[in-house]
């Protein structure tokens, strides 16, 4: 199945999908050393996003959290991907400057289409989701 | 349809003009198609959030330290917001080593890009001072609110990384304030009470930022208003309200009001309701004003009333080091340094470390710091009028002056 979207950061990656319905906070809630999600009562509380296509419906907090993606980027620990109801600034401008292909606003309901684990590839070049 | 790049900003794009401007117009394009901009508008000026390391730590000085390696430059004048401290006078202001360390790598790698090192939410007092309807990508929510308003020049409230990259490219995305048909005022304020000083301008833009919520105000029944008063104003309404252009009848360069705008009105009730919940009590460990930035005539009125005086508690005012430097010359920084009072420069009690410094209470006259210093900085603070907080060894002693 193919899933058109839009770019907002180019590049290419092909990973397990992680779903969460809750907005996520890079700076204070993911440890940027391990890349767990350390925000009490979170969906995604003590797993690890590193290497993950995560799929979420945007970000919220603070502005430093896209230095945060940075610094996850650097350890290794980055999300393989990115896919968001509808971005805004903070994981925009992370996923750039992070080389994290990013695209929101998928044709049809993501979260019908899109179960935890499945393994997705992200064209953030043609702007499509293959699975 | 997507936004719509010029010759040049597709060049950038393409990675013509090196990695550091490919990457920037990169996140400006990502910004105009999430914010609906048809295309970029060409800035005079940028002025930069996120330089204190208090606010972007260990992660944004190494995202700019590795901007900075790649060879980035900035276009067009650039300044920057506050930072943690004032940069030669650390020391004296008691922040920690480390922190001054961090702190001042992150000048060095804005320095290095072309940034001026103007630390300061008053770029118009330190000489970046736009003109009517020129384009600009400010970051701080004050200087943006006086820009919009006062000076009639256009921005919307940019991002750190947002103004960084316009600075960088030279241009912005083209929507929000810097369309004509967005510069319209949705509510209606009428002032029916009298406004005495800086600190009542605070107390009204809280009151109208909180009602608004990111429109536009027109105020009507305020007479007169100074720069300076106008800047408490807008800074309340930010702090409070998300606001960017408020509109004053006879005062400001634009007036534009939408039929049908909401009206509400504000009378000596409402303001010293409002001023009662700003105020947590009398309790000051230091007293701290220039929030925005103090002006070279708020020093001058200040001097006049420390003058041959001791002051009982730390008197801290926050100003920008171009206006720290004219008022040295002046006479006026010896002034307020005999009565024990201190000229801050490239800092302000919000983005410090105060509660590092052993500070738990601070006496402000500025309705912004009430709004940032308990979360920012885990502060109690007095709210009132400066010639009410600034208390004299051997007494209060007369009123100087009504300020």
């Amino acid at each position: 199945m193919i899933l058109k979207g839009r770019v907002i950061a180019g590049g290419h990656a092909r990973g397990p999908a992680m779903v969460t319905m809750q907005p996520i906070s890079f700076l204070g809630s993911v440890d940027p050393k391990s890349g767990v999600v350390v925000e009490k009562g979170h969906e995604l509380e003590g797993k690890s996003i590193a290497n993950m296509v995560l799929v979420f419906p945007r970000g919220k907090g603070s502005t430093v959290g896209s230095y945060i993606m940075l610094q996850l980027k650097k350890n290794g620990v980055a999300p393989a991907a990115i896919i968001n109801l509808e971005a805004e600034t903070i994981i925009a401008v992370g996923a750039i400057i992070s080389k994290i292909p990013m695209l929101d606003m998928l044709e049809g309901d993501m979260y019908s289409l899109i179960k935890d684990g499945m393994v997705l590839e992200v064209d953030a070049e043609k702007g499509e989701v293959r699975f | 349809m997507g936004p719509e790049l010029t010759k040049k900003e597709r060049c950038m794009l393409d990675g013509e003009c090196g990695e550091g401007k490919q990457q920037a117009m990169e996140i400006l394009l990502a910004l105009a198609k999430i914010y609906g901009a048809k295309g970029m508008v060409p800035v005079t000026s940028a002025q930069i959030s996120g330089v204190s390391y208090k606010t972007i730590g260990d992660a944004g000085l190494e995202y700019l330290q590795d901007l900075a390696a790649r060879g980035t430059k900035v276009e067009i004048p650039a300044c920057l917001n506050p930072i943690g401290m004032d940069s030669e006078d650390w020391e004296g202001m008691n922040v920690p080593e480390q922190f001054a360390e961090k702190q001042l790598a992150i000048l060095k790698a804005y320095v290095s890009m072309g940034a001026k090192p103007t630390c300061t939410c008053t770029p118009y007092l330190a000489g970046v001072r736009p003109k009517a309807g020129e384009h600009i990508a400010w970051a701080e929510s004050s200087a943006v609110i006086f820009a919009n308003s006062v000076l009639g020049a256009r921005t919307n409230r940019e991002g750190g990384p947002s103004a960084l990259c316009a600075a960088i490219c030279g241009v912005t995305p083209n929507y929000g304030m810097h369309l004509e048909e967005n510069r319209v005022a949705d509510l209606i304020v009428k002032v029916d009470a009298p406004l005495q000083d800086r600190s009542d301008f605070g107390v009204l833009g809280a009151i109208a930022g909180g009602v608004a919520r990111g429109r536009a105000v027109a105020f009507r029944g305020i007479k007169k208003a100074g720069e300076d008063e106008l800047k408490y104003l807008g800074a309340a309404m930010a702090a409070f309200g998300s606001n960017s252009l408020f509109f004053m009848k006879g005062i400001t360069p634009e007036w534009r009001v939408r039929d049908g705008a909401e009206e509400m009105a504000v009378g000596g009730v409402e303001m010293g309701r409002m001023r009662k919940s700003l105020d947590s009590g009398p309790e000051q460990d230091i007293i701290t004003t220039g929030c925005p930035h103090a002006s070279l005539a708020e020093i001058k009125e200040i001097a006049g009333m420390v003058k041959g005086r001791k002051l009982k508690k730390p008197l801290w005012v926050c100003v920008s080091r171009v206006v720290k430097e004219v008022a040295a010359k002046r006479g006026l920084e010896k002034v307020i340094s005999d009565a024990g009072g201190r000229l801050v420069a490239d800092t302000c009690m919000v983005v410090s470390p105060m509660e590092e410094m052993g500070y738990r209470s601070t006496g402000v006259n500025s309705a912004k710091a009430v709004k940032y210093l308990p979360t920012m900085c885990g502060q109690k603070v007095h709210f009132s009028r400066l010639g009410e907080l600034l208390e004299f060894e051997g007494g209060k002693g007369k009123k100087v002056g009504k300020r």
